[in-house]
């Protein structure tokens, strides 16, 4: 896996989005990042050990659960910490997130039971730093105005969907012929939906344009996104199949979401993993 | 074994309210085996003609009631995914070269979004298809007619509700049609293409139900296990069937 290159790219100080933003939310979160980046001790991310969630087990659907339940575990806390910080404004957002919690914990029963159920040990949670390090405080932790602190959780939630999305969808040849495809692809499509709603609730489309993270969304979280601009499906670019919108390069890529491999996925999530 | 037996024939005249059809009738699909849905007026089409059984020595390629088959194994499935996506492509479009009236800027950008990618779709399973059969395109789903009957397109909310049914049953068509695909770059790409169906209908639900829980609602993500809809293509055909607007007969007698 390829942690380190992506660290060097995370340890950059361009934390601020380049554009201003539509939202005041946005600006304070892009001061509030580069404030964070300059106060903290130089990431010491690069020792972090990846025994817990680095699966190899020699079989490629357990390792597939295994990682989809780390990647549950994180948005499992994430949203559980989220509703319970009062960070949240209410109506819409908190609705929302209580929605989403509601999932996550789901899932991460229902993959132990699913692992458990195959006769194999579900990997242990790991200790999650949803700082980064330092760079984010989104539950005010560390005295972030509260401003701020909503529009980390609204950038961490879109990372941490839009994530779990190209996961879950990279793993579904290693379920392929398994009793845990069907389930893995109905967590897939949920994984979805609350993408496509965080996205909307922080004012951009719910889907992916090119590869673009969008608007307000730290430089950090450009992993995430790399790759959607792909054009070429089933080894045919979806570019020359018609003429008009449905055939330009932004529906072209808006219309299929792209896969991530387990490396990718792991890089990502251990940004926010501390042991 | 007998499989089931959908037929998505003539809906002319039919006058039912088109929503309440679609969820009536997708309960009734699960109620057995053989099924046979009309909802057909139409004199031409009263009497649907006695489909084949499905036969493994059978040379369903060309079926003897002249009637289109979707097929068998990834070629079926991929022919079922094209039904759909012709029907929702087909319905956006209807959507977008008449919006409704006073409809909101956000709405006009995501349902002319929602046919953008729909179209997409479209092209791209006959392409896929295409290659797939070769020059035998007689395997090829042909070209869909519709007619949307009563549905009024100058009404936001038959809009948005058509829109959201197609769009959680293309969600629950793509998850259930997962485990029938053997290629892992068909299983790939439709993976790629119904998480953005997922992202759709959340839109769209939150689009009719602002501030809500709806675009991941208990009613279609299951509140005890956080698992989405997946359904068998018997079971997603006989809904469309039931929406009535599909007027080309085909069945599906080789996908369970």
């Amino acid at each position: 896996m390829n942690i380190i290159k992506f660290l060097d790219e995370f340890t950059t100080d361009n934390l601020v989005a380049k554009k201003s933003s539509r939202r005041d939310m946005f600006g304070t979160f892009g001061s509030m990042g580069k404030k964070a980046a300059m106060a903290a001790i130089p990431f010491g991310l690069a020792t972090m050990s990846t025994k817990t969630y680095a699966q190899d087990s020699g079989n490629a659907a357990v390792d597939a659960l295994q990682l989809a339940l780390t990647l549950e575990y994180l948005e499992d806390e994430f949203y559980q910490r989220a509703i319970n910080c009062r960070v949240l404004p209410d109506g819409r957002p908190t609705i929302v997130y209580q929605q989403i919690a509601k999932h996550e914990a789901a899932h991460v029963d229902f993959l132990i039971a699913g692992l458990e159920g195959a006769g194999v040990e579900p990997v242990a949670k790991p200790e999650f730093d949803f700082t980064a390090g330092g760079m984010f405080d989104p539950f005010i932790e560390n005295g972030t105005d509260i401003e701020t602190a909503y529009a980390q959780l609204l950038a961490l939630a879109q990372a941490f969907e839009d994530t779990g999305v190209r996961a879950y969808k990279g793993q579904a040849t290693n379920l392929q012929g398994t009793p845990f495809l069907t389930a893995a692809l109905q967590i897939h499509s949920v994984e979805a939906r609350h993408a496509s709603e965080i996205r909307r609730l922080r004012g951009l489309k719910g889907w992916i344009t090119g590869m673009e993270r969008g608007e307000g969304m730290p430089e950090v979280t450009q992993a995430v996104y790399n790759g959607e601009d792909n054009l070429i499906q089933g080894g045919v670019d979806v570019t020359t199949l018609g003429d008009g919108a449905p055939f330009g390069f932004e529906s072209s890529t808006e219309a299929y979401d792209e896969p991530i491999t387990s490396d990718t996925a792991v890089a990502i999530a251990s940004l926010f993993i501390k042991s | 074994m007998k499989k089931n037996m959908i037929k998505v024939i003539q809906s002319k005249g039919n006058s039912r309210n088109p929503r309440r059809q679609f969820l009536k009738l997708g309960g009734l699909a699960v109620a057995g085996t053989g099924l046979m849905l009309s909802c057909s007026l139409d004199e031409e089409f009263a009497t649907p003609l006695p489909n084949q059984e499905p036969d493994a020595n059978s040379d369903h390629e060309e079926p003897a009631n002249g009637i289109f088959d979707l097929g068998e194994g990834d070629l079926g499935v991929l022919n079922y995914a094209y039904a759909l996506e012709q029907l929702e492509a087909d319905f956006y479009t209807k959507v977008v070269n008449g919006f409704y009236s006073n409809i909101s800027e956000e709405e006009r950008i995501v349902l002319t979004d929602l046919y953008n990618h729909e179209v997409n779709h479209r092209e791209f399973f006959r392409a896929a298809i295409g290659a797939e059969v070769g020059d035998k395109m007689e395997l090829m789903l042909p070209d869909l007619e519709f007619d949307y009957g009563d549905l009024d397109f100058s009404s936001r909310d038959q809009v948005l509700n058509i829109a959201k049914a197609l769009e959680d049953t293309g969600v629950s068509a793509y998850n259930g049609a997962g485990k029938l695909l053997t290629n892992p770059t068909y299983l790939v790409l439709a993976g790629k293409i119904v998480s953005v169906e997922a992202r759709h209908a959340a839109a769209i639900r939150t689009l009719i139900n602002p501030g809500s829980a709806d675009f991941a609602g208990d009613d279609v993500v299951d509140p005890t296990n956080a698992l989405d809809l997946a359904r068998d293509p018997s079971e997603v055909l006989a809904a469309v069937a039931g929406l009535g607007y599909v007027q080309t007969q085909f069945t599906a007698n080789f996908l369970p």
